[in-house]
């Protein structure tokens, strides 16, 4: 892969295409985002860390209302987030949205799986769907596989699948929710790499890992989450190096001694 | 054998009269027990209250008492030009869509909450997710027992020849008012009771096998 710079700024562009302001959300007495304020700029990459139950993919979800909020505002391109209903179905097509367990359609071949949602909610031709989908999983390396059904594909194959499926919206941001905490050690590379010619071709991205190799080579910011507050955002190679809370001192000391 | 072939046309008219029944109103059951599971999973309260409602009367009731309020009570509340037949399909659809909706919604329920959140997070609407990607995920675990509910609606059918229908039950009663052995009929009636639960299991077989290919 060749190196392509990034722009490595903490400061959000003037241009905010997602964001959320004063969050709060409850799952009974718990209190999974406390005040959440960020924004993320057109093109820019988001990585979110942080232990398990810091509310990381609860804020994820959040953004395309996969999970709604108890108060609060999130706006996305200037757009405050709708009921449920055909106004939200439209503005979630907008956002690309990747999962931990793929969540392929599972009756649906690869290839239906990426033209479905052209033909069905962008209404696109099928022709041009389908040609639209070849290239979509050429590009994330799986286009060989297009007439197989998903089960009788690897892990790392179908969240590459699920990430052209994805695409195939043309999303204006893509949300990645721990998309490879599933995947065996030797396919997380392949995703990651899809991920990162992603990043580098200027997507604008919020991803909730566990892969501090990826947060350090492709976000421009990272954000780290604790017991549902943002604790700290930085560049990374601030955060990594130099983290300023305790409670991200505490964090990366015991993942990255090993 | 005589109690057959002396009255063959009767029996046959019997026979196609249970087939009517059951064709008919099995399929407007499973067309309004997808709709009321639609109700029951749909992010709209009243629907969902309305689903419920259905369900809980229609199970609830027994069938004859049913039929009674069809034949008696909806010709009074202005059906009265329907014949007894559609009254009856009436009842028989009505009361068998609760079961088949709480057959379908019990395989809604087996399908990952991932698909759906896929479907939409892709921006797919409530009907669509349902439609394209809930429903046909459902249709295997579904098949079982709406194949036994369709048999059960084949037996249940036999109430409406107490109601002016002229289905197999009507049969053994003109036969056995007109004098025939009253055991040759029950067996003449249940071998033909046999070759439409029969041809139903078939059918639900095969699909079974079909779809399980389809994966």
């Amino acid at each position: 892969m060749t190196e392509v710079p990034v722009p490595k700024d903490a400061v959000p562009a003037a241009d905010d295409l997602v964001v959320l302001k004063d969050v709060n959300k409850h799952f009974g007495a718990l209190h999974v985002l406390q005040d959440i304020n960020l924004s993320i700029g057109r093109g820019e990459v988001v990585v979110v860390i942080g232990p398990s139950g810091s509310g990381k993919s609860t804020l994820c979800r959040a953004v395309n209302r996969l999970e709604t909020i108890d108060s609060g505002l999130i706006t996305i391109d200037g757009k405050p987030l709708p009921q449920e209903g055909k106004e939200l179905a439209r503005l979630r097509a907008d956002v690309g949205m990747v999962f931990q367990s793929f969540n392929l359609f599972a009756h649906k071949t690869v290839l239906e799986n990426v033209t479905l949602g052209q033909v069905k909610v962008r209404k696109a031709g099928k022709k041009a769907a389908e040609e639209r989908a070849r290239s979509l999983l050429d590009r994330v390396g799986v286009g060989s596989q297009a007439d197989k059904y998903p089960a009788q594909l690897s892990g790392g194959q179908q969240q590459r699948v699920a990430i052209a499926r994805a695409l195939a919206m043309e999303p204006k941001v893509m949300l990645f929710d721990e998309p490879t905490s599933a995947l065996d050690p030797e396919m997380i590379n392949e995703v990651l790499e899809v991920m990162q010619q992603l990043a580098r071709d200027g997507m604008t991205m919020v991803v909730v890992t566990h892969e501090m190799g990826f947060a350090r080579s492709a976000a421009n910011r990272v954000v780290f989450m604790a017991d549902g507050r943002i604790v700290e955002q930085a560049t990374p190679d601030q955060f990594f190096s130099n983290p300023r809370s305790d409670r991200a001192k505490d964090f990366l000391s015991k993942i990255l001694h090993h | 054998m005589n109690v057959l072939l002396d009255n063959f046309a009767l029996f046959r008219e019997g026979f196609l009269g249970t087939v009517e029944l059951t064709a008919l109103s099995g399929a407007i059951a499973l067309v309004l027990g997808v709709i009321m599971a639609a109700f029951r999973v749909s992010p709209v309260p009243p629907l969902r209250a309305f689903g419920t409602v259905w369900v809980t009367l229609l199970r609830n009731t027994p069938l004859t008492l049913l039929f009674f309020i069809a034949a008696l009570v909806l010709p009074r509340l202005g059906l009265n030009t329907w014949s007894f037949f559609r009254l009856a399909v009436l009842a028989l659809s009505c009361y068998t869509s609760a079961f088949i909706c709480e057959a379908v919604r019990s395989g809604i329920n087996t399908v990952p909450l991932g698909q759906a959140e896929a479907a939409r997070s892709l921006g797919m609407t409530f009907t669509q997710t349902l439609r394209l990607i809930i429903l046909p995920q459902a249709t295997r675990t579904v098949l079982p027992p709406i194949g036994s509910l369709l048999i059960a609606l084949t037996k249940n059918s036999a109430i409406a020849g107490g109601f002016s229908v002229f289905e197999l039950f009507s049969v053994q009663k003109t036969l056995g008012e007109e004098g025939y052995n009253i055991f040759a009929i029950f067996i003449w009636v249940a071998v033909a009771y046999l070759i439409i639960t029969l041809f139903i299991s078939a059918v639900f077989r095969l699909l079974e096998t079909r779809l399980a290919v389809a994966r």
